[in-house]
């Protein structure tokens, strides 16, 4: 593997963190559903520069698509907010 | 020499992408970098799987495009009040 | 020939990206973002697809596939997210000139009014 594939996949792996970040900060819960988003594809790109494809296509299906829309229909049937 | 230029390019979009989702002021700014941020990395997939050389790897550029804007239609139809 | 003409394609779509990121991290505005956002992010991402069928020629129909599936797919999120977020309430940016969808409502009320 060359190296800047090394470096490609350390910036990647920082990019999770800042999502991660901002899942866990946020009082908003539709901002939370948009970074956890974020963390499922950028984890997808990890998968697939470590040579999964199959792990790599079940987490961009299930993880960016599915789960998301999921979490948008319990927001609607609950609430927003974040209580303090 | 011209592959690290491109994926250079490429991941620094990804990172402006990401930096804009996590200092967005409205929902709307994080779903419009979330979305742009879909396509990009599209891309930058198709390029890698040139990169390694593996047929199979375009499969998930596939699903990538086809199912990742289901998303983004949901997040869409919230903020616009019915799901 | 054809590897060039490749070539040259992947990177006119890398820089292209590239703008587009750039248009979403600086431009003032959800609007203006989704404009960047959808219309050099689509130009770049094909051209960067079509460029790698074009290096690697055994891959075209499927690069071609994955091609039609972006152009397919991406207008459709940026309209609907354009439209929610406009009906979400967000203010346009202070420099903007001209609303048309506040106008065509005004008139539209106007004529169920009449």
């Amino acid at each position: 593997m060359a190296p800047f594939v090394l470096y490609l996949s350390l910036a990647l792996a920082i990019l999770m963190i800042v999502g991660a970040i901002v899942v866990v900060v946020t009082k908003d819960l539709l901002v939370a559903v948009i970074a956890s988003a974020v963390v499922d594809l950028v984890l997808a790109i990890l998968f697939y520069i470590l040579q999964a494809p199959d792990v790599a296509i079940t987490q961009a299906a299930i993880g960016a698509g599915l789960t998301t829309a999921i979490f948008v229909v319990v927001l609607r049937k609950t609430e927003r907010f974040e209580d303090d | 020499m011209n592959w690290i230029i491109v994926i250079t390019l490429i991941g620094l979009g990804t990172v402006l992408t990401i930096l804009r989702m996590a200092m967005g002021p409205t929902p709307a700014d994080r779903a419009v970098a979330v979305d742009s941020m879909t396509t990009i990395t599209t891309a930058l997939l198709v390029l890698l799987g040139l990169f390694m050389k593996r047929y199979i790897y375009l499969d998930i550029s596939l699903v990538y495009a086809a199912l990742a804007f289901i998303a983004t239609l949901a997040i869409a139809r919230y903020l616009e009040g019915g799901v | 020939m054809l590897a060039i003409i490749g070539w040259i394609m992947i990177y006119i779509g890398a820089i292209f990206l590239f703008l587009g990121a750039l248009g979403i991290f600086r431009f003032p505005d959800v609007y203006n973002r989704l404009q960047a956002g959808t219309k050099c992010t689509t130009l770049g991402a094909f051209s960067t697809i079509v460029g790698v069928g074009l290096v690697n020629p055994p891959w075209l129909p499927k690069t071609l596939l994955i091609a039609f599936f972006i152009l397919l797919t991406n207008p459709i999120s940026s309209h609907a997210l354009g439209r929610a977020s406009y009906k979400s309430g967000v203010k346009l940016w202070e420099g903007s000139v001209v609303d048309k969808c506040k106008d065509f409502e005004e008139c539209h009320k106007k004529e169920e009014e009449e």
